[in-house]
């Protein structure tokens, strides 16, 4: 077990950086307390922030509990509506990570879809996917979420629409980060198609879809993940624009993004707590995230080490 | 007159992550003004890291960690970083392997060589210029003067190989350090250079360290020669004696796999097996009922077809025309003549060599005969009926299976995310080959031994795997659909001769077991000389000649063949004495 360990640490290339780069280990740590953090929410937050009756008007603007007239019940202090902040912020960031997540695997695969697709037939199928991508690259992704989230509560009637508010956030946020999978599964499966063992498929007659499934597929996941990686953060810090706008999530649910616009209203009349909070946890998620994704393409682009 | 270049006991060494790795080990070597010292190996015999050494530019975190070298009298090593730096431009220069990466696409030639010129000598610019223009006179540019403010994209690759050569020569070097300058060309091409190269040694009493790994080459061109392998020095000498006479083993099996023009042997005796031996648990490891002897009885158990009358694959009057593509416009792009009026036969049994130069077409015929290029014009039989072109072949065309190619890149033919049992695996699941999962394997086992892998190659990766075994892999690849007819599309021009030497007698042994019809592609009048029954020749896609191989090689009818045939590197010189 222990020579697995030291060959394993050895032999593989991610392990072996991983291990003499303490910056990601850092951030890996930091990303991984966040994901437990969020996916253990009802177990270790104090209170249960969506529930109505936890909690009481009259705690409301308790600052943390180190500080003068601090509350020892609320360890960070309380909101506008006396909800604990500490809960707020784990279950807010439970949203936050599931919104991302979510929204980055629909991108993922529609846009790796269509780049496999335009990269492998080519000619007028990959002029037309491109141009689309052109588009909607063209827009702000932030203006894109508006636009489906502006069309969902036209279409939707109101109980459906906050039922499915996730599932329109995801679309949203998703069909904002399509293009950057769209196109570098294009570029790269371009320089795959050509390669010899492609062609030997192409010679057999397999179908184009295992070809493509097969064959391409895992020979361009490496660059996939670092976009898949870096537009984690993105889609995290656009949930939290659109909940900041007040287009996110349900009030009652608060998000990180949610909690940062409540405590803005407040952040003159000294209650800094409330924003300050919430705007460094999702800081340090955001950085972590951020920093894995800048590991994953040095270790795939050894140009960059 | 005293040495020009001294190296004693030279050992480079790299620290990696998997511990110390010694590149070279104890080399010497002299070298006299005016001479041409070959350096020889396969990859990996450290000839690049020598060169590398001396001219001080050993990439990081390689260093010098014994020994010493000497030019002139003065030793490198001891110099300053500033001082190395000076005496690089002024007496040492390099001429590399690529001319298309080794100028800047950027400027033109003249600011190239006249930057040079000056920056190592107080020159006006004209004086610069005119100096230029002589060098480029020297090394025999044509119209000079004229093509001085082009760049570099409009020289061909002979022309700006040339001018390289005169970069080069910019700041009259007594040493130059040519790392495998003739690689990339063509043989008419490489002959030029090399003439060159002879006549400035001559001429101006530059000495020249040449590494290369084409022992036509270095029997070519060299006075004396050593012979590397794995960063330890084999064998030196004068190139007459090390070649014509070599004492080590190691030379004299590297001299029996170079591939001569003069006789076809039917095997290649005495080479070098060195696969990097395995542990024998490695070796041991074995799927049940899984032998050589089963993969050959399997693939004769195929059904055959037994039509001895007639070619088994006959081309006619086959054109292909490439468009540049335009989408969404009407009307074609501009047209490039690929391949214009082939006519060709493969007998049943047989081996077609087709013999051709970069750009004459020869990937595209074989594109064309397995569907993946569209002929504009032709027909192609198989077996005596019409085979569809292109597209209109049907994904479940029955030729998909007979016909199969080995290709030339043995490292981008393998997909690296596949083990090896699913790549060789992958023909017997799609036509339907194995009755279940157990026999499936059994096969791909057995195939496996049958090319000379350890069986448990299927376990791994193609990335585990060096040029030659991935190359015997996916000869393996293409047996296992039980062909009738292989297109093997310059199979061993990215292996080293040794290897290549083991990959010709792998795939003559599996012609004679199985009576396969080969049409066998490549650039090396040699090796098509090894393999084939019978020859043709391409140019510009065109076809030249069509001849018995015998009768082909011992004098060819067509002007172009001939002229091929003298210009490539052979060792006469020296096995005729």
């Amino acid at each position: 077990m222990l020579t697995w360990w030291r060959r394993v640490r050895i032999e593989n290339e991610l392990i072996y950086l991983f291990l003499r780069s303490p910056v990601t280990q850092v951030a890996a740590a930091i990303g991984l307390l966040s994901v437990l953090g969020a996916l253990f929410a009802p177990l270790i937050a104090p209170t249960n922030p969506y529930d109505l009756a936890s909690f009481d008007l009259l705690d409301s603007f308790l600052p943390p509990a180190w500080v003068e007239d601090g509350d020892p019940r609320f360890f960070i202090g309380t909101d506008d509506q006396g909800r604990d902040l500490l809960s707020s912020i784990l279950y807010g960031a439970r949203l936050s990570l599931l919104v991302g997540l979510s929204s980055v695997a629909f991108a993922a695969v529609l846009g790796t879809g269509l780049g496999l697709a335009a990269g492998y037939f080519g000619g007028r199928l990959d002029t037309i996917v491109m141009r689309i991508a052109d588009v909607q690259l063209s827009l702000p992704a932030i203006l894109t979420a508006l636009l489906v989230d502006g069309v969902a509560r036209g279409i939707l009637p109101r109980e459906q629409h906050d039922e499915l508010l996730l599932v329109v956030l995801t679309v949203a946020i998703g069909l904002s980060l399509w293009v950057n999978f769209a196109r570098t599964a294009r570029a790269s499966t371009f320089v795959e198609r050509n390669k010899e063992y492609v062609q030997a498929a192409e010679i057999m007659g397999l179908h184009p879809l295992r070809i493509m499934a097969v064959a391409i597929l895992p020979n361009i996941l490496g660059p996939l993940m670092v976009i898949g990686t870096v537009d984690l953060a993105v889609a995290i810090l656009l949930e939290a624009t659109l909940s900041f706008l007040g287009v996110g999530v349900p009030p009652n649910q608060p998000s990180l993004g949610t909690l940062i616009r409540i405590g803005t209203e407040y952040i003159f009349s000294g209650e800094w707590w409330i924003v300050i909070f919430p705007s460094a946890a999702l800081i340090v998620m955001i950085v972590s995230v951020n920093i894995m994704g800048d590991f994953f393409r040095a270790v795939l682009n050894p140009r960059l080490r | 007159m005293g040495a020009l270049l001294e190296v004693t006991d030279l050992t480079v060494q790299y620290p990696t992550r998997f511990g110390l790795f010694t590149a070279i080990e104890g080399i010497n070597l002299s070298l006299e003004p005016g001479q041409i010292h070959g350096l020889v190996g396969e990859s990996g015999a450290g000839k690049s890291t020598i060169g590398a050494a001396i001219i001080g530019l050993i990439p990081s975190p390689g260093y010098v960690a014994q020994g010493d070298i000497k030019l002139l009298g003065q030793s490198l090593p001891e110099l300053s970083q500033k001082a190395y730096h000076k005496l690089r431009g002024a007496k040492i220069s390099m001429i590399f392997q690529d001319p298309q990466t080794s100028l800047n696409p950027l400027l033109t030639i003249e600011d190239q060589l006249v930057e040079t010129i000056r920056q190592h000598s107080g020159h006006s610019y004209q004086e610069a210029r005119d100096k230029a223009v002589a060098l480029l006179i020297e090394t025999g540019l044509e119209n000079a003067q004229g093509r001085m403010s082009e760049y570099p994209h409009q020289f061909s690759g002979g022309m700006r190989q040339r001018v390289v050569i005169a970069l080069a020569l910019c700041t009259d070097p007594d040493l130059i350090i040519a790392d495998e300058p003739t690689t990339a060309l063509d043989v008419a091409i490489q002959a030029q250079i090399l003439d060159l190269i002879r006549r400035l040694a001559n001429d101006r009493g530059v000495g020249f360290l040449l590494i290369t790994h084409d022992i036509g080459v270095i029997a070519e061109i060299t006075d004396s020669v050593s012979v590397l392998r794995g960063g330890k020095l084999m064998e030196e000498g004068k190139t007459a004696q090390v070649l014509g006479h070599p004492r080590h083993d190691y030379t004299k099996a590297l001299m029996a796999a170079v591939p001569r023009l003069e006789e076809k042997l039917d095997r290649f005796a005495n080479i070098l097996s060195d696969e990097p031996s395995l542990p024998t648990p490695e070796l041991l490891w074995k799927v049940d009922g899984a032998s050589d002897q089963f993969a050959t009885d399997w693939l004769l158990a195929g059904e055959r077809h037994t039509a001895s009358d007639g070619p088994v694959l006959s081309v006619r009057d086959l054109d292909v025309t490439f468009y540049t593509d335009r989408q969404f416009s009407l009307g074609k792009g501009t047209a490039v003549r690929a391949l214009q009026g082939i006519s060709l036969d493969v007998q049943p049994g047989q081996v077609l060599g087709v013999i051709g130069e970069s750009g004459s077409g020869k990937s595209t015929l074989a594109k064309a005969i397995v569907g993946l290029v569209r002929p504009s014009a032709g027909r192609i039989e198989f077996n005596g009926s019409e085979l569809p072109l292109g597209r209109e072949r049907a994904r479940t065309h029955p030729s998909r299976r007979k016909i199969q190619m080995v290709f030339q890149d043995p490292y981008s033919s393998l997909n690296n995310r596949r083990k090896i049992e699913d790549i060789i695996g992958e023909p017997i699941r799609f036509f339907d080959l194995a009755r279940d999962k157990g026999e499936q394997r059994r096969i791909v086992a057995s195939v496996l031994d049958l090319v000379g892998m350890p069986q448990r190659a299927m376990l791994k990766f193609p990335h585990q795997f060096s040029g030659g075994q991935r190359q015997r892999i996916a000869i393996a690849r293409a047996l296992v659909a039980r062909p009738e007819f292989l297109i093997c599309d310059e199979p061993t021009s990215a292996l080293d001769v040794s290897i290549q030497a083991q990959i010709l007698n792998l795939l003559k042994d599996l012609q004679a077991q199985f009576g396969l019809s080969i049409l066998f592609i490549s650039h090396n009048l040699a090796v098509v000389r090894q393999m084939s029954d019978h020859v043709v020749v391409l140019k510009s896609g065109k076809l030249m000649e069509s001849k018995n191989s015998d009768d082909f090689f011992a004098g060819p009818g067509d002007a172009y063949s001939r002229r091929l045939l003298a210009e490539t590197p052979s060792l006469d010189l020296l096995l005729g004495a």
